[in-house]
């Protein structure tokens, strides 16, 4: 008798957990479906259009065929580059200083800050750094451009490697004080590079972040059809571009809108996909 | 009375530790001989871990801790304002619980870490402390070959060799170990209480454990903490037949603790 309802029961559980797991898996699917849907879409519109010329050519005027956006990939390296020249170590400082001194009034203001600064929408940092600026120089310019992905990265970066040097166990740094090492150098030459690849993360998902802003650049580094002249003055970008491009007329143009997402969206993926590779390899 | 009371390397003086505002230690006055293992013993929450961490000025590291009283180093105390922390911790090397090898450093940078940290960058020293220090933990024989990789990828009881080695490498005058043994397994165990006794010719030790017979089997002195106090200190084979308190007496017999 017993037995039997136990069997019952059993029964009853595996099947409740099998519509469980199914709802569950579904949830998962319709989740991650929009991903894919976007990824091939953007294939589909944008991969015949793909060629050599793309990267190397400058765009032609609407109406034309043939061009590529050389303009926009150069404009958008050197934005980004800067950006990381300055914001890779001004992150990681504020990183250090949040995870390393977290006492005190300073850093508590200091964190609240960061976190409002992540989740300040990035077209209120491009007025910023209009403010600042492009209206002081009265130009728009690549530098200004830099500047508000700079603002936009510091965060980040911050935050992670925060984050990251927290998991450092403490017993490690007082292994460094023990030695009679000064506390700044226990904490650059000791704690630092052994959460190298955690803070290499967080700064290559900074970089896919910024590399797709589009908002804060309309009106910082504008854009141009010729490439990059300068830091004082306008520079293309790949979203800006892509913006402009899908945003006109021109068939040839909006069909080149879809290879600059195919393209920059690309770049995102392989950057957050090798950050995410270099945390694995370096935590195993 | 040199004879009959040894110079003291290092001494406390009322020494009291705390955590914001529990004492976690209190009044403590001891004194250290040179050239010998001084054990402390007694149940977890005792103190006897955060009394070893006031002698190198470790504990103050810690948010809202502090420390009251005084310690000399060869006369000089080194809870003085004028005195750096830093400096002191060159003197008296520790090793922790946990093995500790810094990530991402080879073996041979983690024995040398103290020295070339600190500016020194001659290879043929370095050499040469790597191999005196490696030697002098019990490690050379089994990572001479091997001094290129990466410290954590050694065993637990080797690691702990290497932390030691790493102590040893800036020449301390004395190493504090705070039970070194206690995550090992007992052949690694078995390893570092030779190595300590090995150690006593060359500096002083202090060792905290939560194991008796460790006590009893490695150090000259032996003091009993209890609720931060110290209940008695002395040579080690007189606290573990003779105690003059009862309450060490209950505790190495195990009614306690």
């Amino acid at each position: 008798m017993n037995r039997r309802v136990l069997g019952l029961r059993d029964k009853r559980r595996k099947l409740t957990n099998l519509l469980a797991l199914a709802g569950l898996c579904i949830v998962a699917l319709i989740a991650i479906a929009p991903l894919f849907i976007i990824f091939s879409y953007v294939v589909y519109r944008g991969a015949d259009n793909l060629n050599l010329a793309f990267f190397l050519e400058l765009p032609k005027g609407a109406g034309e065929s043939g061009g590529g956006m050389s303009n926009a990939l150069i404009g958008s390296f050197v934005l980004v580059l800067t950006a990381c020249f300055f914001g890779i170590p001004w992150g990681i400082a504020a990183g250090i200083y949040l995870a390393e001194y977290k006492i005190g009034l300073t850093s508590k203001v200091l964190r609240f800050v960061t976190d409002l600064l992540t989740s300040v929408p990035s077209i209120v940092i491009g007025i910023f750094a209009y403010a600042v600026v492009v209206a002081p120089l009265k130009a728009y310019s690549a530098l200004a451009g830099s500047f508000s992905l700079f603002i936009i990265m510091i965060p980040i970066v911050a935050r992670t490697t925060e984050e990251i040097l927290k998991l450092m166990p403490q017993h490690v740094r007082e292994a460094g004080l023990a030695l009679g090492l000064p506390r700044w150098k226990v904490i650059l030459r000791i704690v630092l590079p052994g959460c190298l690849g955690g803070v290499t993360t967080g700064v290559m998902l900074a970089i896919a972040r910024i590399s797709g802003e589009t908002a804060p650049l309309l009106f910082t580094a504008f854009s141009n059809d010729y490439g990059f002249r300068g830091m004082t003055k306008p520079v293309a970008s790949l979203p800006v571009q892509i913006y402009n491009y899908a945003a006109s007329n021109d068939d040839v143009w909006r069909a080149k809108a879809w290879t600059g997402a195919l393209v920059l969206v690309s770049i995102v993926f392989v950057v957050n996909l090798s950050a995410r590779l270099i945390l694995k390899t370096r935590r195993s | 009375m040199s004879e009959l009371a040894p110079p003291k390397i290092l001494k406390t003086e009322n020494l009291s530790a705390y955590f914001g505002k529990f004492q976690a230690v209190k009044n403590i006055s001891v004194g250290i001989t040179e050239h010998e293992v001084q054990a402390l013993i007694g149940p977890s929450g005792c103190g006897k871990s955060t009394f070893i961490r006031t002698l190198n000025r470790l504990h103050e590291e810690i948010p809202g801790a502090y420390v009251e009283g005084a310690v000399y180093l060869e006369g000089e105390n080194i809870y003085l304002p004028s005195t750096d922390a830093v400096d002191v911790r060159r003197k008296i090397g520790m090793v922790f619980q946990k093995p500790n090898p810094f990530p991402s450093l080879s073996i041979y940078d983690n024995v040398v870490a103290g020295l070339k940290l600190a500016g020194i960058r001659r290879k043929s020293l370095l050499d040469e402390v790597v191999e005196k220090s490696l030697k002098q933990a019990a490690l050379w024989e089994e990572v001479k070959d091997k001094l290129k990789k990466a410290g954590t990828s050694l065993s637990g009881g080797q690691q702990q060799r290497l932390c030691i080695a790493r102590a040893l490498a800036v020449s301390p005058r004395i190493l504090l170990m705070d039970e070194p043994t206690s995550a090992l397994d007992p052949i690694s165990t078995a390893k570092i209480e030779e190595l300590v006794m090995n150690l006593r010719k060359d500096l002083t030790i202090v060792i905290v454990t939560h194991n008796m017979q460790q006590a009893a089997r490695i150090s000259n002195q032996t003091a009993f903490f209890l609720s931060g106090e110290l209940v008695e200190n002395g040579p080690t084979k007189k606290i573990f037949t003779k105690p003059k308190d009862i309450r060490t007496e209950q505790y190495i017999t195990g009614r306690f603790g």
